[in-house]
């Protein structure tokens, strides 16, 4: 369970990203955040992973403190989410394969299972036969997709996807959305946001909706 | 879970000695600097070893001359002797009567027509005493405590020529020790400065590791390996350097030896010296990186 109280981020130069959050998220629950761009979405995803802190309140996953985590403890909490950048943040020097070898060799996981993982993640985003392929020669979509590879190999029990159709096909987005309701599906907690109203259209799960760093009911 | 840490670290090892293969020229080149500048110290050193242990031969026991005075009796000879025999420094004495004494000059300096002509036997009664004491001071108290007896006239002990080279050797490890400083501060500025370049260019894994949840010693760990693996490196090119430098050195000395009819060889560190270079050098490759890595990490903080 996330739960936001009281929660606002002003900047260093003065400008307010959000204003008072106050908001919960079921363990296993799927959920939607809209709003224009600056509206203050991904802040509210970066304060869950603790890549900005919060200037006041309190956020807390699972009973835990986010806002008054020490920076040695911030590694381990990360670890439990799976986080796909608006920017893919992928690694060019290195092949799809060792892309989403990373958060298993951050988490020292047993070499012999490793593998066997990564290809079951590479599975599920249809990326298998990639998997000696360097991230420059992948598509748009194909990035999108590794990415998504990388935040779920580890099996995190929160997925939070920053504007993950992005820049794609209209097919294309609706593949991803089917990918995210899957894992949704097996008890992962799923954060998307999004500006893209038609995915929204014909969703049943809950949008919360972002403007001026205030949630609007 | 011993494991799973065990294979994390043979896995950076193995990715460390990758990336110092993937660029090998600058890898060597930075190898051969960190060579040369261990290898200054450690060649005075070795030299210093060599002399010190040549003045150990010799000095390990050090030698007196007893001279007696020229009226004294047998019974004071046995009595000098009985003394010695109960003295603890000394550990053997060898007497050389005035006859001998005589024989052994006309024998050995040429002197034979001066020695002939003499009435009589000008030379005093003589004891060569081995002593356990190799220390300039406790050796002058020695010296001063048998100059004293009645029956001596004059106790010679040449204790300059140790002084000289105890100064020397001295000296020469004050040498060492300021180069040693002196070179580590560079070596640690160069792998300060390798690791810097290398962060840099690392910039985007880091940010993303960081991410994901890397912490901190994960992150740093390569960079640490790299630093000591170099160091390490850099000090067996140093040994390497050394024993080029010793047979060369060795090949000179054997004409020198024969001219001057003595047996010198330059021994190299000892395997115990040889280590500890090895480690030495690790260890400041390992500091190096260490200070790098604090200094440059907390830039990359991602946002």
């Amino acid at each position: 369970m996330i739960t936001f109280k009281n929660v606002s981020k002003r900047y260093q130069d003065g400008y307010v990203a959000l204003n008072n959050i106050d908001l919960t998220v079921e363990s296993g629950e799927m959920v939607f955040l809209t709003g224009h761009s600056g509206a203050g979405k991904s802040t509210l995803l970066k304060l869950i992973a603790a890549i900005e802190r919060p200037t006041s309140g309190t956020i807390t996953i699972s009973g835990q403190n986010i806002a008054q985590l020490k920076l040695g403890a911030i590694p381990y909490l990360r670890r439990k989410i799976g986080f796909i950048f608006q920017d893919h943040k992928l690694l060019f020097d290195r092949n799809v394969f060792d892309n989403v070898l990373l958060p298993l060799q951050i988490s020292n996981f047993d070499n012999k299972t490793v593998a066997g993982r990564v290809r079951a993640a590479l599975d599920k985003v249809g990326l298998l036969k990639k998997e000696k392929a360097m991230p420059i020669a992948l598509s748009g979509g194909e990035r999108q997709r590794l990415c998504i590879a990388r935040a779920v190999v580890h099996r995190p029990s929160i997925l939070i996807a920053d504007e993950p159709t992005g820049n794609l096909d209209i097919e294309y987005a609706q593949d991803i959305m089917t990918m995210f309701t899957s894992f949704n599906q097996v008890g992962v907690t799923v954060l998307i946001a999004t500006h893209d109203a038609s995915l929204l259209r014909d969703t049943q799960h809950r949008i919360l909706s972002l403007k001026q760093g205030k949630l609007a009911v | 879970m011993i494991r799973a840490w065990l294979t994390q670290h043979g896995f950076v090892f193995f990715l460390t000695l990758k990336r110092l293969i993937s660029t090998p020229v600058t890898s060597l080149l930075s190898i051969i600097v960190m060579g040369i500048a261990l290898s200054l110290p450690t060649g005075i050193y070795v030299l210093m070893e060599n002399l010190s242990s040549i003045s150990g031969q010799t000095a390990g026991s050090p030698q007196m001359s007893l001279f007696l005075k020229l009226d004294i009796k047998k019974e004071d000879i046995e009595r000098i002797k009985q003394r010695m025999e109960e003295d603890s420094q000394i550990v053997s004495f060898q007497f050389i009567s005035k006859e001998a004494a005589l024989h052994q000059l006309r024998q050995s300096s040429g002197l034979t027509d001066i020695t002939t002509s003499l009435v009589r036997n000008p030379l005093p009664d003589a004891f060569i005493v081995h002593t356990l004491e190799n220390t300039p001071g406790n050796l002058e108290k020695l010296r001063a405590a048998m100059q004293s007896w009645p029956e001596i006239e004059h106790v010679q002990f040449d204790s300059a020529w140790i002084e000289r080279l105890d100064a020397l050797l001295k000296l020469g490890r004050f040498v060492v020790l300021m180069l040693t400083t002196l070179l580590s501060v560079a070596i640690i500025a160069i792998m300060f400065n390798t690791i810097r370049l290398q962060i840099l260019t690392k910039r985007d894994e880091i940010e993303i590791s960081k991410l994901i949840g890397a912490t901190d010693s994960f992150i740093r760990r390569p960079f640490l390996y790299f630093g000591a693996i170099q160091g390490l490196a850099g000090g067996a090119t140093a040994w390497l350097i050394m024993t080029l430098a010793i047979r060369a050195m060795n090949e000179e000395l054997v004409t020198l030896a024969q001219l001057y009819d003595f047996d010198l060889q330059l021994q190299h560190l000892s395997p115990s010296d040889s280590i500890s270079l090895l480690l030495f050098s690790a260890w400041l490759g390992w500091l190096g990186a260490r200070i790098s890595v604090a200094s440059h990490l907390w830039q990359i903080e991602p946002r």
